[in-house]
């Protein structure tokens, strides 16, 4: 990607992990960060992005399967993924890694804490799924179009300034051909039970996971906001924040709020 | 020939305007259901079946099933296959077909068809489908897993029909270890499989490789000649000739004693949309139901970068839909549905040239009349009895004169190829200008 207005420069680069040829973007300055994408892929370069860049480095890899890297065959689940993304850190020397997660990239980060808790130094989760809901249901993307999806996970799209940027804004057929991967990938990857793993909870409470701050929004209707509890209950030492007239996306709907609060947490 | 008759056993007391509105059978509510007109429906549509049992000229009867819809009342249609199986004596009963990726369990899938056969003294003809997406929902099957699981649940199939047991199935999705269905089918090795599709040239070559007959339904004439084609070749890399007896075609026709009244009955079948409103398009093509081309075919259709903001795919939700005016465009193409042959209506004498050219143009070896919307019972089975007494006949008759031979007569897939190894198309698309 190239730079503009003064915002970051990204760059691609690809890293072999295992068989897979495993693309990358990076952009920035600093410690690493690791950015796992959520289930419709990478949304580009959104404005939260440059704001931690100036002290960060931003590492953010493309899932296997969602277009721009190959699929892996063997991948089946998001344990699968999350063990194919420990090798990743592992290979690249990044251990232990502060992680953001946004919505299923955030149940990524959750799954490798569970796996293996010294892969991760700090990890922010945004309103991630992977927890069954005890009361609501988690929205079920499979039934709408991708663009129908989209409008859902903001609470206020005609008052969120960087919502007509969000994926690219205009729909070319390389952009809708991407979601359709992207929703093809999270359909092998989490049909049923539907983006949730029962037992995630319980693995979680098994080990001692790194401090961890769950980000939420309080209107979010793509995973509800009291699956945020469990988390927290799950994982010890977590830092609940949870943003009053906020929908799923917090880091564009609240980008300085929500900037604010990742950079004091990480440190 | 083989003759059949096939319904979608639709239950039409529901609002129209909803269906309409919705753009989409499927999708509505299970509240406008009532059991007691379930009930008679159901019954009706096997009192039929058995009827045309009656009239001699019919050799088959065609099912099918659908899920989660006003559009089709046999949501299990082995379960109506197995009452024909023992109500009837001699109409072969043909399953086009069982949407193999949504059965979680294809071992009792199996099991359920050799039982039909066996009670049906060998008169059944399976068939497997895919399935549309909106039955992947329906049935909370992965579509991205559709194609996998359609391609191992039909090899167990296959293999539990014909290999010895017990054996191990070990595949990607489906895990056995033991297999060994004591109750096996009648028809041996197994019963004769066709295979309907509707434009899918991958469904096409599948068939031609296995040398499944397939059965086109209701498609437009020139588009299916083109399907014949790419089956006739991928037979002849296959190393035969295909033939009539590898075809097959359905069509709506209605038929009554005076022309008027045939196309009033015709009329009914655009009923709600009729089968362009089947579901939406979100719900035809479900995430990885579509193969990468497909995909890609989609994604040109629906993206439009000249105009930012502008919904990218078909829904019925994000656009006020003027249900007055959809309705009036429904029922105005009615002419020229009629005038492009891709519904018949009228008398047997309006009727029986018009077929005839659709024989000349396809020239298939199974041919499948096709009854639906909102008719009164009575007018059904008068329909059935001109299509019995009247029309069948000088079909068959034609046919006879076109050489169209069934897959009865001729094993699909048993005809040698031209020396040359190039093979002779089957349709005679010269035809498709022809006068009626």
């Amino acid at each position: 990607m190239s730079a503009a207005n003064g915002r970051l420069r990204w760059t691609e680069r690809t890293v072999r992990v295992g068989d897979t040829e495993l693309v990358e973007l990076q952009a920035g300055q600093g410690k690493p960060l690791l950015v796992l994408h959520e289930e419709q892929g990478h949304p580009g370069a959104l404005r939260w992005y440059d704001d931690l860049g100036g002290s960060r480095k931003l590492i953010t890899p493309l899932h296997p399967g969602f277009g721009k890297t190959a699929r892996c065959d063997w991948i089946a689940n998001v344990r699968d993924l999350a063990a194919f993304y420990a090798a990743y850190v592992r290979s690249q020397k990044l251990e232990p890694v502060d992680v953001i997660g946004f919505s299923f990239g955030g149940w990524l980060a959750a799954e490798m804490i569970a796996m293996d808790p010294g892969l991760v130094r700090r990890a922010v989760l945004v309103a991630p799924p992977g927890i069954r809901p005890r009361a609501g249901e988690i929205f079920d993307l499979f039934r709408v179009t991708a663009k129908k999806f989209i409008q859902a996970s903001v609470l206020e799209p005609g008052a969120t300034a960087e919502f007509s940027s969000l994926f690219g804004g205009e729909q070319t057929p390389a952009q809708v051909e991407a979601w359709e991967d992207a929703r093809a990938e999270i359909a092998r990857l989490a049909w049923a039970p539907y983006l949730f793993d029962a037992s995630l909870p319980h693995r979680l409470r098994l080990v001692a996971a790194a401090p961890t701050l769950l980000v939420w929004g309080r209107q979010d209707a793509i995973v509800p906001v009291e699956v945020c509890a469990t988390y927290a209950s799950s994982l010890s030492g977590s830092k609940q924040l949870v943003l009053e007239r906020c929908g799923h996306r917090p880091e564009i709907e609240q980008r300085e709020r929500f900037v604010k609060e990742v950079q004091s947490f990480l440190g | 020939m083989q003759f059949m008759w096939f319904t979608e056993r639709a239950y039409h007391d529901i609002p129209e305007d909803e269906v309409i509105r919705s753009r989409s059978f499927f999708g509505l509510p299970n509240t406008h259901f009532d059991p007691k007109k379930g009930s008679d429906l159901l019954n009706q549509y096997l009192d039929e079946k058995i009827y045309s049992e009656e009239l001699e000229e019919f050799d088959a009867v065609m099912l099918n099933e659908h899920h989660a819809t006003p559009f089709c009342l046999g949501s299990v249609m082995d379960v109506e296959a197995s009452v024909l199986a023992r109500a009837t004596k001699r109409l072969r009963i043909v399953l086009l077909g069982n949407p193999i990726p949504t059965v979680a369990n294809p071992l009792r899938l199996a099991e359920e068809l050799a039982m039909i056969d066996l009670i049906s003294r060998g008169r059944l003809v399976p068939g497997f489908i895919r399935g549309a997406g909106s039955e992947q929902l329906a049935n909370n099957a992965n579509p991205a897993f559709n194609r996998e699981y359609f391609d191992e649940a039909h090899d167990l199939i296959i293999q539990a029909w014909t290999r010895p047991g017990p054996f191990r199935f070990e595949g990607k999705h489906f895990h056995y270890r033991f297999v060994n269905p004591w109750v096996k089918p009648l028809q041996q090795p197994h019963p004769p499989i066709w295979i309907p599709g509707l434009v899918s040239p991958d469904t096409v070559m599948w068939c031609a490789k296995k040398r499944y007959p397939y059965i086109a339904l209701a498609t437009f004439l020139e588009p299916t000649t083109e399907l014949w084609d790419i089956y006739t070749k991928t037979a002849a890399r296959e190393g035969y000739q295909a033939g009539p007896e590898n075809f097959g075609y359905l069509q709506p026709v209605f038929v009554a004693g005076n022309q008027q009244h045939g196309e009033e009955m015709g009329k009914r079948f655009l009923f709600g949309g009729g089968f362009a409103h089947f579901a939406k398009a979100e719900w035809m093509f479900p995430p990885g139901y579509n193969s990468k081309a497909a995909t890609q075919r989609m994604a040109r259709q629906f993206a439009n970068p000249n105009l930012p903001g502008k919904s990218i795919m078909p829904s019925g939700d994000e656009e006020v839909v003027d249900v007055l005016a959809a309705k009036q465009a429904i029922y105005a193409s009615y002419a020229e549905t009629r005038e492009n042959l891709q519904m018949i209506a009228g008398t047997p004498d309006h009727v029986i040239p018009r077929l005839k050219k659709v024989l000349s143009v396809l020239r298939p070896g199974i041919f499948t009349f096709w009854l639906d919307g909102p008719v009164p019972a009575k007018d059904r089975m008068e329909c059935l009895r001109l299509l019995g007494t009247e029309v069948i006949p000088a079909l068959r008759e034609h046919g006879r004169a076109l050489g169209l031979v069934d897959p009865f007569e001729r094993k699909p897939g048993s005809r040698s190829l031209a020396a040359s190894g190039a093979p002779d198309p089957v349709a005679d698309v010269d035809m498709l200008q022809a006068a009626v």
